[in-house]
């Protein structure tokens, strides 16, 4: 990899690899690295809660109980029904994640295949796929995805189709003008004197340099499809009943707020600290893998 | 110059088309009417309403006459609401989510703008730090959170403002905190950035050499440049605050276009929605014309062509 290579004169020790280079980065950066262990613990939280011991059954109603405000035995307190709210949040957060984990991986792979294709083709092919790409932007892509959802069929599948598709316009533009530069380095060159076909060049040799931003903005794509999953929730147009994301708890604790305000704070401080985590953690992993910003900040 | 206006004001024709054409296609593919999300109504009946909307001539009909009435704004009746004309509601609603984006982004600006100066001019100190820190916090923070918070504390907690409604200065508050918090936040993200990357530049240098006071190097010399990723940023923004909108006037009970639209989509009135959404569409790209003008007025070094 030709950016990994430190220019000679600076060398001092060993050569070392972008990554290992960027993992020492990232590491001497606190906020990134605290963001990182808060979100180990919120996920590691969510997939975990069904089994977590002590934690109440999220869907184990108790009437008597009703809506109660925190205390020991229910720590977030509890919803009309008597449902313990932390095991909600936990067991929301799970849809919640799961939502911005697959919405990202669709942008993902629409997105970096489109860019890579349009990049390395290039002459009429990429001009025709970033024309529709620019149209793509122009238009309010969430009013389509309203409108996808309420026409269509408001399942998790639609879901993760509308917000994927949404998402991997900004990644298609930024894989290409990677390979853009990527293409003409004498390693492609080499990777087809070899004999290598066109799309193993691609995903083989020029995909894998293009990682860095890749992963940068993908980091950032997870909180983005996040908030969005709540926002359409919210609407009544994400995530149905009996199912509950933290948009859902968020739309039902604003509802009786005025009565049950720990409702409505606690599913809020769940997904803002979470995005707060995921936006941290993605400013810190640009600072780390900007290669251009490597030798001044050494 | 000339040119590239007209240019642009030629590429609104083919984009709008697509949107038109998606958009119409879209809620025709949809299963289900308007008609038949109640009771079953009797077979003529139901002829009858399809006849007097149209929906009984062959699709292309459909779609050449709603083409032709859309260049003009008309959309027809409200499915739902046959009485009204949804170019009236447009323009109605129009008016009311124009005034609480307008404010959004006026108190976004006002308040984002000095707050990147102060922090790009004292970077690196803990006036920096807490500048920044508050805006990842304003960044994070979604407004259909942060504005049942805000009727909390401010409308059922101190009772010093309404927590809904469109109805007076003081109902204008809440909504318009809401929706500018998380601009006010990137403004001053996007400020910051373009100054310290300003001021490092020669022309800065020679400006503080001639020995302009501090002020005038800041004020009439960077912050022109400076400033530029926000004028940039403002497409985007609008955009965004039309997003944030729809929640903020579901939040808030704001009669706003953003509430038509979200209503309509539940009560599948096709023109409405398609209304809403053709509006919006012309609408931003016409703001983003706006905000490439400023930008090349803005920057010298652009040419527009």
């Amino acid at each position: 990899m030709s950016v990994a290579a430190a220019p000679p004169a600076l060398a001092t020790g060993p050569p070392r690899s972008l990554w290992s280079d960027a993992r020492r980065r990232l590491a001497r950066n606190r906020a990134a690295v605290a963001a990182a262990w808060f979100l180990a613990l919120v996920v590691l939280a969510c997939c975990a809660a069904p089994w977590l011991p002590g934690l109440a059954d999220p869907a184990a109603q108790d009437l008597r109980l009703g809506a109660s405000p925190p205390a020991a035995a229910h720590p977030f307190g509890t919803d009309e029904l008597g449902r313990d709210l932390l095991a909600r949040v936990l067991v929301g957060g799970r849809i919640s994640l799961l939502v911005g984990l697959v919405g990202t991986l669709v942008s993902l792979l629409v997105g970096v295949t489109w860019g890579a294709v349009a990049g390395y083709r290039g002459g009429r092919l990429d001009e025709w796929m970033m024309r529709t790409v620019d149209v793509l932007y122009a238009l309010p892509t969430i009013f389509l995805v309203i409108l996808l959802l309420v026409f269509f069929s408001r399942s998790l599948l639609m879901l993760f189709v509308a917000l994927g598709l949404v998402q991997w316009l900004t990644m298609a533009r930024i894989v290409r003008g990677q390979v853009l530069s990527l293409k003409r380095q004498t390693f492609v060159e080499a990777a087809r004197a070899l004999g290598a076909t066109g799309s193993s060049v691609v995903f083989r040799h020029i995909v894998p340099n293009t990682l860095g931003p890749v992963i940068v903005y993908a980091t950032l794509t997870v909180p983005a499809v996040v908030l969005q999953e709540a926002f359409l929730s919210f609407l009544g147009l994400g995530i149905q009943p009996p199912d509950a994301s933290w948009g859902t708890l968020i739309a039902d604790g604003a509802r009786v707020m005025a009565l049950f305000p720990w409702l409505v704070v606690f599913p809020g401080l769940a997904l803002s600290l979470t995005l707060l985590a995921f936006n941290f953690l993605g400013d810190g992993l640009r600072d780390a893998l900007d290669p251009q910003d490597r030798q001044q900040a050494r | 110059m000339t040119r590239f206006v007209l240019r642009r004001l030629l590429l609104f024709v083919p984009t709008l088309w697509v949107i038109a054409t998606l958009t119409f296609f879209l809620l025709r593919l949809a299963p289900g009417g308007p008609f038949n999300a109640e009771r079953d109504i009797p077979a003529t009946a139901r002829a009858a309403l399809a006849r007097q909307y149209g929906l009984d001539r062959p699709l292309a009909e459909q779609y050449l006459t709603f083409l032709a009435h859309a260049a003009r704004l008309d959309f027809g009746p409200s499915y739902k609401f046959p009485a009204r004309q949804v170019r009236t509601i447009l323009l109605e609603g129009f008016r009311v989510s124009a005034e609480l984006g307008g404010w959004a982004l006026l108190v976004a600006l006002l308040a984002g703008i000095p707050l990147g100066v102060i922090a790009a001019l004292r970077q690196n100190t803990a006036a920096d730090a807490a500048v920044m820190g508050v805006a990842l916090a304003g960044v994070s923070i979604p407004n259909f959170v942060l504005g049942p918070l805000l009727v909390l504390a401010f409308s059922l907690g101190l009772y010093w403002l309404p927590p809904a409604l469109w109805e007076g200065p003081s109902s204008r508050v809440l909504p318009v905190l809401t929706l500018a918090a998380a601009y006010v936040a990137y403004v001053a993200r996007l400020t910051r950035a373009g100054m310290l990357e300003v001021l490092r530049q020669d022309f800065i240098r020679t400006a503080r050499a001639k020995g302009l006071p501090e002020r005038a190097v800041v004020l009439r010399h960077a912050l022109r440049l400076g400033l530029l990723p926000v004028v940039s940023y403002l497409g985007p923004a609008a955009a965004a605050i039309i997003m944030g909108s729809l929640v903020v006037e579901q939040v808030f009970a704001v009669p706003g276009l953003g509430r038509y639209l979200v209503n309509g989509a539940f009560n599948r009135d096709y023109t409405l929605v398609m209304g809403v959404v053709l509006f919006y569409a012309a609408f931003l790209m016409a703001f983003n014309l706006i905000v490439d003008l400023a930008y090349a007025w803005l920057d010298p070094r652009v040419e527009l062509d």
